[in-house]
């Protein structure tokens, strides 16, 4: 049977493995924007499984905005990219050391 | 959904309208004929003045809307006329630059009046739902202004780095709302702190929720240790951007810190308030001494902002209505300062060169005495001298949290005030005491010029009667 902890944990896990992939990643930045979604989408997992165990509709309501919100902000994202990719010629994480002081 | 409730939002509503409007006006005015543009933003703030004065509610009124998620008090129209006003300031400041930058576009007003619309939503969330969404706003619009110049190198770079760690404080921000959420199962933060009296057996997802919330709130500050974006996002974006994002988002951080930590989370004061402290400390500590050490004048503003963010903090930890009220004040005192000071800067730039360093100062009294006593008045009001108006934000603060119990921190506060002194009246002395190093006459627009002698002498004015505006943030929390 699954419980409200399990779902928890895995939101939790999500959740850490968004956050590493933010502060480990060196590389590339679309890695970064993916480790944004997720960890958006580790938030829903926790939303949706209170709403669940709560009875509540309220927290699935969010869920639906935070989807739509991701997307803008995922459209956002990736037109910053471009704009950066366009400037410099690189998406490596590690270049992006103009701004300094 | 009622008329009544409708009447509420009138004032977002009407914004709204008018970003849209705005928006698909400007696809049909040509290059030449974009000051219209101009014109139509300006006059959508000077009727929200009107339409949130009109309908503004008296002290102590409190009224909810669209299932309790949007609340009209005075706390919000207070804080929504600085805004407008202080949005209009930024607009009259930064055509100017944008028209020397070649970045006299229509996109900087409708995606400004989004911000604004999100900042609105923020000040009267009464939900967590309405407070994210409002943040979001806020902050895609400012992700996509940073990255307004498009073929400048640090400015994208800027703007990456803005957006990485914005959706990282957003994305923590949330999953904190998540834990709230199951711990006392409701989104409405009045409906919140009622449940936490009750969901003792839940504390450690409360505990959880509570230091993932303060910790997205903080980010969003910009407090140490979660302010290593506001320095580089100061220097990457242009002038102009970097005057709205040092002014606006200010007084919406203000209202998210207010509606989350006191109207949702007021009955855990004490323990976000050791949480508070710790980052107004370093905020206070950090801020201050890396500002001294910065020769570009954008970089050495951001770290002001730090420390000055940590001042504000230092008023809501107290968790009083004075509190609160020091806090108000202190935003709202800032976001002008920031507003003239950043004018100040576009004041000295040339077409296509941005005054970035500190030395563009020297001599500026030699050049253009009134515009170097402005500056003046900027640099001892933000430096906290007293008679200008930072010095009465800095008492009020300092009364508040000396009232709640901690000398050492008032001293503290106190003490990094003082190192704080320095670099504000360096640049008072580059402008009266150095050599200039061009002869060039300074030039700017009329409307510039009236703007930003009313905001130099607003320093003065607001500091020789502060007991108005003061009176104006106690009455936002008076019960």
């Amino acid at each position: 049977m699954l419980t409200l902890a399990h779902f928890l944990t895995l939101g939790a896990l999500l959740f850490c493995i968004s956050v590493a992939g933010i502060f480990i990643n060196r590389k590339n930045i679309i890695i970064l924007l993916m480790s944004i979604e997720l960890m958006l989408l580790a938030v829903n997992m926790n939303f949706v499984a209170f709403s669940r165990f709560l009875d509540n509709m309220d927290g699935q309501v969010f869920v639906f905005f935070i989807l739509t919100v991701a997307a803008a902000e995922a459209a956002i994202g990736l037109a910053i990219l471009v704009v950066l990719f366009r400037n410099r010629r690189t998406i490596n994480v590690s270049e992006l050391d103009s701004l300094k002081g | 959904m009622t008329l009544a409730e409708l009447q509420l939002a009138l004032p977002e509503i009407f914004v709204l309208s008018m970003a849209c409007v705005v928006l698909m006006a400007d696809l049909f005015i040509s290059d030449q004929r974009r000051g219209l543009t101009h014109l139509l933003a300006c006059a959508t703030l000077v009727f929200a003045i009107i339409i949130t004065l009109n309908l503004r509610v008296a002290p102590g009124e409190v009224f909810f809307a669209f299932s309790e998620t949007f609340i009209r008090d005075r706390f919000g129209d207070v804080l929504k006329l600085f805004s407008y006003l202080v949005l209009l300031a930024v607009f009259v400041y930064s055509k100017h630059y944008l028209r020397q930058f070649n970045l006299f576009k229509g996109e900087f007003y409708s995606l400004s009046l989004f911000a604004l619309l999100g900042v609105m939503i923020m000040i009267s969330a009464s939900s967590m739902l309405t407070l994210y969404l409002g943040l979001e706003l806020l902050s895609l619009s400012t992700y996509a202004l940073v990255a307004l110049n498009r073929n400048s190198m640090i400015g994208s770079e800027a703007a990456m780095k803005y957006f990485i760690l914005g959706s990282l404080a957003s994305g923590i921000l949330l999953y904190g709302m998540s834990l709230i959420y199951g711990a006392t199962g409701t989104l409405e933060l009045a409906a919140i702190s009622e449940g936490l009296t009750m969901a003792a057996g839940e504390s450690l997802l409360v505990s959880f929720g509570l230091v993932f919330i303060v910790v997205g709130i903080a980010f969003k500050l910009g407090a140490v240790p979660f302010h290593m974006w506001i320095p580089d996002v100061y220097h990457g974006a242009p002038l102009a951007i970097t005057l709205f994002i040092g002014s606006l988002p200010k007084l919406a951080g203000l209202a998210l810190a207010i509606r989350m930590l006191d109207n949702g989370l007021g009955g855990l004061h004490g323990d976000w308030q050791g949480m508070l402290l710790v980052l107004a400390g370093l905020s206070l500590v950090l801020g201050n001494f890396a500002a001294i050490a910065q020769t570009n004048i954008k970089r050495m503003l951001a770290y002001s902002t730090i420390a000055h963010m940590g001042f504000m903090m230092l008023g809501i930890l107290a968790g009083t209505p004075e509190g609160y009220a020091a806090a108000m004040f202190y935003a709202i005192v800032y976001s002008i300062m920031a507003a003239g000071a950043f004018a100040m800067v576009i004041l000295l730039s040339r077409a296509g060169v941005e005054a970035e360093n500190l030395d563009d100062f020297k001599g500026l009294a030699r050049r253009s005495p009134w515009f170097a006593f402005m500056m003046l008045m900027i640099m001892f009001s933000l430096a906290g001298v007293p008679v200008f108006v930072g010095f009465f934000a800095k008492w009020q603060v300092i009364a508040a949290v000396l009232q709640a119990g901690f000398v050492w921190m008032a001293v503290l506060a106190v003490l990094t005030a003082v190192v704080g002194a320095f670099y504000y009246i360096r640049v008072v002395k580059l402008m009266y005491f150095d050599e200039p190093e061009s002869d060039e006459p300074i030039t700017a627009p009329v409307d510039f010029r009236a703007v930003l002698t009313v905001n130099g002498l607003a320093m003065l004015g607001l500091g020789l009667f502060s007991g108005a505006l003061i009176t104006l943030c106690v009455n936002a929390f008076a019960a």
